[in-house]
């Protein structure tokens, strides 16, 4: 009856949709989701709806996708029909409705349209909406539930799309990834750095994927941070965070962290503070995982805050604590409190916060712990009395000190109304005198007394036990109670029955005088049980006890068999294991392994390259450039390639090489024969020339949200190529950015620069171009300490390179000083004191001084107030005394060609190829920095003919470089 | 991911199934109905169930089972999180979330479920976005609809997705801009049968109600922000400001969202404004008990403390109680014991008392748990902690908007369910 009423419906409702009116239609589609909804079979509608795909209707074409979705799969021909929609669709111009019908597409388990999906994820993944690409990204995991031989394709794929910057997609193309092929760690690698900077910008779910996936990673390529001497005091850690690596390095420390490993950590720590709980676990799993020891003090706060959340997020969050107490108590002990179990929590809540309590519990709060405790025990809730029970005796045993207090309670427990309580407690009581019997036989004897009332099995059990085993302690009760089980022998339950036979035994081989028969008649009992195991027992334990010709030497050794001491069981917290399996996940909650479940690798012993990370992001402009010099001019000894092996050779082969010099050996380290300058000479007694370019950079700081690594090529190309040279033969190649780049990328604060100096050889070229400064595209807000306030008497005094010309001088330096007063009382005639300069120039003005140099040296000066005089001194980094000119493209091609010499300095990681040229405020002589990052050699050049200067511009830039770079 | 979602009501009905990729059978529910049977309450379920084939992780909330159906490991909060996520959705868009709303807006419920989850991986979780796809049901449009043919499913799409600000729709706009924030703080304590403290805690939250016209960049600062001992955060919420100026900096999102929550370490002394004066006492061999409650204000700054009510779980040997409030009304359900009195607002000057007798089982024996007694309460225009909002600015729009601020305290624990909070621990 009901069926055929369900069979008029359809009829009805096939009517409606084969109808012309649009709301019929919907009304249909409606009452057709609603009987999905409830589980019912409608896909015999199927043809009906499939028509109605194209519809114009957003809210019919929705409701049809999710019929169609629901029954594709039982359809599979009718569904074929609905194709062709989908792939007009996937041409639209809207980015929304591609990405929908892909969705759709790709939900359709259909195993013919497997090419057709695959080529559609291959067009969306290079769709230019970022959102066409996530649901590529989506797809592909449809994809390869549907045809897992697909999955070579699909890999592609990811590669391609995690390449993506877009924060949209990260998400999304990790979880594909740890889907399709979880084991290519490779392919992470080169998007490793980008992941951990794009992750507070993903959106939640996607966090989650990416950080345990990166979790993973991390234990594959770095080395382990756990090392017992590394302690380190908290306060200092925070103060000095950023500069971590180097301090470390300061302090000889054997263990280094990889800047890499420390990115990771430094940038989830924030998503701590996120609203959803999945995040917050996924950070603390990832600094249990990863974070040296004295780091893990960060997640405790955020994990007990989560135990204000939902009932289910407590549960899950404190199973991974009690994971957590086990190994480091210290970790929770302050939040104790959090742990304290309220009325209205669910059983299996309070179970976990016993565990925790007890796993937390040491000798100073145990007191606290058992107050506590005690007044668990008076609960209503049943199986949380006996848990709180077995907690008190895990306190017991852990704490010696408390043992007997922990005994003296479970004992005035016995007499407790409720049978669960005793019951347990008698079990607990077992357990614990197992460790110390001697002293306690009037507990056993109390017990004993006991036994009459107690009915719970394994309570009886246990008494019987503990009566057989110390026996010797309660020589005449142990028989009485004997005499009892034999009585009510039959009617126990089976453990009570093998307790019973087992304390027979041992009383008939300590006390065979009075329990002989006692025995003899519960042995034949068990001869005749229903119960296999007790038959079995029982005829075992009489060839064991009772001597006959049969038996032979085995019932001599009766004695030691059954009465050998035992070893006091270990009362260990379930969790003890659990530390096997990752933190957060689903099979640390079961504490058995589910499907799919990643194992952590162990920390390698020694770390795997770790330049496969370094990102390489354009092309070094620069190298092409001397290739193509090469090819003009032959004769030149000019070669740009052949670098490499020549640096090898190094110093030592300089002076050989120099002799040489023959343009076709393609040297490019000059001879200076015919220039004899007392500079040149100079360049050659100096170790640092030996590499005959030196390069050097300047700070370079980039706007938050622009990271340098998505400039794209052509901007690079776009920015001014300039050549210079001096008569002092030396190239000076400087690229700069255009101002207009600059601030079409709203990135007022880029400022790369790079100097490329070549010393050519002795051809005498003279070609002067005019140099003009530029202005400083960023000048660094920073200013740096003079003199402090405690040491200048409440003077304290700052100073600031302003990059701006020198309004008294071309060959002086600005130079800002802020002098603030911090004492109480008024300073007067503060002057900058003029005996104390020493040899160099300085403009006085009340507050700004100009210092001229052109020597690295420090400016020394002093301070005087009215009363005092102080001394300070300036050092300027090198780069301070540059000032920018510009060069022309025109210049620089005519001339790099000849000159191009150069040297690499490896630096880990380098941000883009730039250059820089400059002046030296002093001298006005030529500085061409340039920096070019390559894989695997990204380096820094520098060519000027002041060897010191550009050594120490070298030196700065680099460390400014490694500090700034991700 | 998550592959299928069955809606189980209290008497152990399916009455809704969704399946995101191959359909999982009904019959999977059937580990959870072992699991269900076994459990004493509802809340005791264990939230992960392992069957041969699928794990069943499942939420309950206002007496509905939401269970996930999972075949693969996952990190199980993710699930979690996300089904209160729906759920909080559905409360959204039903005004509550009942079998009832439910089955009603079953059309809606599947089109929601269809853009939250996307192959098992959730795709638009933010209810902006979910609201310019599919708009909330209201009465009058319901009616318009079933007259004019016209739908739910919002004309425009959906460009909340693309942008870098998901959480706020483009084009707002307003006649009048107003920006409202709720400080509601509730204390959670123990307090044992002496009267002394175990723990307390205060837990808070900011609630916005944010109607500005275009994109607005807000700041708010707080005068004493040391206060807030550890602080979660809505995404929009720009974490660096706050690390380096304990500033919040952000876009809002359009309507009713949570700022922030924090919680107030128990270093600082929480001030428990109320106290209750006790004597619950049963004679050996009696079958009458007596019972004596009396509550009282303490510390509350001269705000009245509204909206009280008291709640205890008496023994299971008490058989009735009969007792006299000085205000208020009590009842006694005999089937589960639990007592509960509505006081209404505390006057100082006439304290409120409960008083009278309870009888006993005949022949049961003096029961030997202790009651353990629930206080709600509220207090308007005071957040406990003395958490004060500075000010709050506006940047990026040129009007001037509407600002107010409102402060409450109440007694309450975290789950929605029951708001119960302070827990006194008796004596027999």
């Amino acid at each position: 009856m009901l069926n055929h009423c369900f069979l008029c419906r359809n009829e009805d409702l096939k009517e409606m949709l084969e109808s012309n009116k649009e709301s019929l239609k919907l009304e249909a589609m409606k009452r057709i989701v609603g009987l999905i909804a409830k589980g019912k079979n409608a896909s015999e509608l199927f043809p009906a709806v499939v028509k109605n795909v194209a519809s114009k209707n957003i809210e019919l074409k929705k409701l049809v996708y999710v019929y169609l979705v629901r029954y594709a799969e039982e359809q599979q021909d009718l569904a074929l029909l609905s194709i062709s929609t989908f792939q007009r669709a996937l041409k639209d111009p809207n980015q929304l409705i591609r990405a929908s019908a892909l969705r759709v597409l790709s939900s359709i388990r259909v195993p013919i349209i497997v090419p057709i999906m695959m080529l559609a994820i291959k067009e969306a993944a290079t769709d230019l909406s970022p959102y066409v690409r996530k649901t590529a990204a989506h797809a592909i995991q449809k994809l390869y539930s549907l045809d897992p031989d697909q999955k070579e394709h699909l890999i592609e794929v990811i590669e391609k799309l995690l390449k993506d910057k877009s924060t949209l997609v990260a998400g999304s193309v990790v979880m594909a990834f740890e889907e399709v092929c979880p084991d290519r760690i490779d392919l992470i690698h080169k998007n490793y750095r980008k992941l951990c900077n794009l992750l507070v910008d993903v959106e939640e779910w996607g966090q989650v994927v990416i950080i345990h996936m990166l979790t993973r990673y991390a234990r594959t390529q770095f080395v382990s941070p756990w090392r017992e001497d590394a302690v380190f005091d908290e306060n200092s850690e925070k103060t000095f965070y950023d500069s971590e690596e180097e301090r470390r390095v300061d302090q000889s420390k054997p263990y280094i962290m990889d800047p890499d490993h420390r990115l990771l950590l430094r940038n989830t720590k924030p998503l701590l503070q996120s609203r959803n709980t999945a995040v917050v676990m996924a950070v603390s799993q990832l600094y249990w995982h990863l974070s040296p020891k004295h780091e893990l003090s960060v997640i405790t706060k955020s994990l007990v805050r989560l135990l204000r959340s939902h009932r289910e997020v407590q549960y899950i969050v404190l199973q991974n604590i009690a994971t957590m107490s086990i190994q480091r108590k210290g970790m929770f002990e302050p939040f104790m409190k959090s742990f304290y179990v309220r009325s209205t929590d669910a059983t299996h809540i309070k179970t976990l916060k016993l565990e925790i309590l007890t796993n937390l519990a040491n000798e100073a709060n145990i007191s606290t712990i058992l107050r506590e405790l005690q007044t668990y025990v008076k609960s209503q809730d049943k199986a949380f009395v006996a848990a709180t029970i077995q907690a008190i005796g895990r306190c017991a045993t852990n704490i010696s000190e408390v043992t007997d207090t922990c005994l003296n309670g479970l004992v005035l427990l016995l007499s407790n109304r409720d049978e669960t309580v005793v019951a347990e407690s008698v079990v607990v009581i077992k357990k614990l005198l197992q460790t110390q019997p001697s002293q306690h036989s009037d507990i056993i004897k109390h017990m004993a007394k006991l036994f009459d009332n107690i009915t719970v099995p394994m309570a009886r059990a246990s008494i019987l036990w503990l009566m057989g085993e110390y026996c010797e302690h309660v020589p005449k009760i142990a028989p009485d109670v004997l005499r009892k089980m034999a009585k009510t022998f039959t009617s126990e339950e089976d453990i009570v029955k093998l307790q019973t036979v087992n304390l027979a035994a041992k009383l008939y081989l300590s006390n065979s005088k009075q329990t002989k028969l006692l025995t003899q008649y519960i042995l034949n009992l068990g001869k005749y049980d229903q119960n296999y195991d007790i038959r079995d027992r029982t005829r075992f334990i009489r060839q064991l006890i009772v001597p006959n010709e049969k038996s032979g030497a085995l019932s001599r050794y009766a004695r030691r068999i059954l009465m050998a001491p035992k070893p006091a069981p270990v009362l260990q917290s379930a969790f003890k294991d659990r530390d096997r399996f990752q933190l957060g996940t689903l099979s640390h909650t079961l504490n058995s392994q589910s499907n799919g479940y990643l194992e952590l690798s162990d920390w390698p012993a020694v770390a795997p390259d770790q330049s496969v990370r370094i990102v390489e992001v354009v092309e070094p402009l620069f190298l092409c450039v001397f290739n193509s010099n090469r090819k003009q001019k032959n004769g030149n000894a000019v070669k740009g390639e052949s670098r490499s092996e020549n640096e090898s050779a190094s110093e030592s082969s300089l002076s050989e090489s120099s002799s040489e010099s023959g343009s076709e050996s393609g040297s490019e380290f000059d001879s200076d024969s015919d220039s004899g300058t007392g500079q040149k000479k100079n360049t050659k007694s100096k170790p640092v020339m030996n590499l005959c370019c030196i390069l050097i950079c300047m700070c370079n700081i980039w706007h938050p949200f622009l990271n340098i690594t998505y400039l794209p090529p052509q901007i690079i190309q776009k920015a001014l190529l300039l050549i210079i040279i001096t008569k002092l033969f030396s190239i000076h190649i400087v690229l700069s950015f255009s101002n207009q780049f600059v601030a079409s990328c709203r990135c007022s604060l880029l400022r790369l620069c790079v100097f490329l100096a070549c010393q050519f050889d002795a051809v005498s070229w003279h070609v002067r171009v005019s140099l003009q400064a530029s202005f400083p595209v960023f000048v660094p807000e920073t200013s740096h300490e003079l003199l402090h306030r405690m040491t200048g008497k409440g003077l304290s005094a700052q100073y600031r390179f302003t990059r701006q010309p020198c309004i008294y001088g071309n060959s002086m330096v600005s130079l800002q000083l802020t002098l603030s007063n911090s004492s109480d009382q008024a300073l007067e005639n503060i002057h900058i004191s003029e005996k104390s300069s020493t040899g160099q120039n300085i403009h006085h003005f009340n507050a700004i001084g100009e210092l001229h140099t052109w020597t690295c040296g420090s400016v020394l000066f002093s301070f005087s107030t009215k009363e005092d005089e102080f001394s300070v001194s300036i050092q300027p980094a090198v780069g301070e005394l540059l000032v920018p000119i510009t060069m022309t493209e025109a210049d620089f091609t005519k001339e790099k060609l000849t000159w191009c010499q150069k040297a690499n300095q490896p630096i880990h990681f380098c941000v883009c190829i730039s250059r820089f040229a400059g002046k030296t405020v002093g001298s006005g002589c030529l500085v061409l920095v340039s920096v070019a990052l390559k894989d695997p050699d990204a380096g820094i050049t520098i060519n000027t003919e002041k060897t010191v200067m550009a050594s120490m511009l070298l030196r700065q830039v680099k460390i400014t470089l490694t500090n700034s770079g991700p | 991911m998550i592959h299928s979602l069955f809606l189980i009501n209290a008497s152990g009905d399916i009455f809704l199934e969704k399946h995101w990729k191959s359909v999982v059978s009904r019959s999977v529910c059937d580990y959870f109905f072992e699991a269900l049977e076994r459990a004493t309450e509802p809340e005791n379920v264990p939230p992960v169930i392992p069957t041969p084939h699928h794990f069943l992780i499942n939420v309950l909330r206002h007496r509905i089972y939401f269970v996930a159906v999972i075949q693969s490991e996952v990190p199980p909060l993710f699930v979690i999180e996300f089904l209160h996520r729906v759920v909080d959705t559905f409360q959204d868009y039903f005004g509550v979330c009942t079998e009832a709303a439910i089955k009603d807006n079953v059309v809606v419920v599947y089109e929601l479920l269809e853009e939250m989850l996307d192959n098992g991986f959730p795709l638009a979780t933010e209810s902006n976005i979910l609201k310019e796809l599919i708009k909330p049901p209201t009465i009058l449009r319901t009616v318009v609809n079933t007259i004019t043919g016209s739908t739910n499913v919002g004309e425009q799409l959906p460009t909340g997705q693309l942008s870098v600000v998901p959480w706020r729709r483009t084009g707002v706009k307003y006649t009048n801009n107003e920006a409202y924030f709720d400080v509601v703080e509730e204390i959670d304590a123990i307090i044992d049968k002496s009267g002394s403290t175990i723990t307390a805690e205060i837990q808070g939250v900011v609630d916005a109600c944010v109607k500005l016209t275009g994109m607005p960049d807000l700041t708010l600062s707080f005068m004493n922000p040391r206060l807030l001992d550890d602080v979660s955060f809505h995404p929009c919420v720009r974490f660096k400001r706050w690390e380096a100026e304990r500033i919040l900096s952000f876009i809002p999102p359009d309507g009713n969202f949570r700022l922030l929550s924090y919680h107030v370490s128990s270093q600082n002394l929480v001030a428990i404004p109320v106290y209750v004066k006790h004597n619950i006492s049963f004679r050996e061999g009696s079958s009458q008990g007596r019972f004596e409650l009396t509550l009282g204000p303490k510390q509350t700054m001269g705000k009245a403390v509204e909206s009280v009510l008291v709640s205890s779980q008496l023994p299971r040997g008490v058989l009735n109680a009969n007792l006299n409030p000085s205000q208020g009304t009590y009842t006694f359900d005999p089937v589960t014991k639990l007592l509960s009195w509505d006081v209404g607002k505390i006057n100082p000057q006439k304290l409120p008392s409960l008083k009278g007798s309870m009888s006993l089982q005949t022949g049961a024996s003096k029961p030997d748990e202790n009651p353990t007694i629930n206080i709600q309460f509220k207090i308007q225009q005071l957040a406990i902690s003395g958490l004060k909002v500075n000010r709050l600015d506006m940047y990026g729009e040129k009007y001037k908007p509407f600002k107010g601020i409102k402060y409450m305290t109440k007694a309450g624990k975290f789950q929605n369910d029951c708001h119960l909070l302070v827990i006194q621990k008796l004596a027999g």
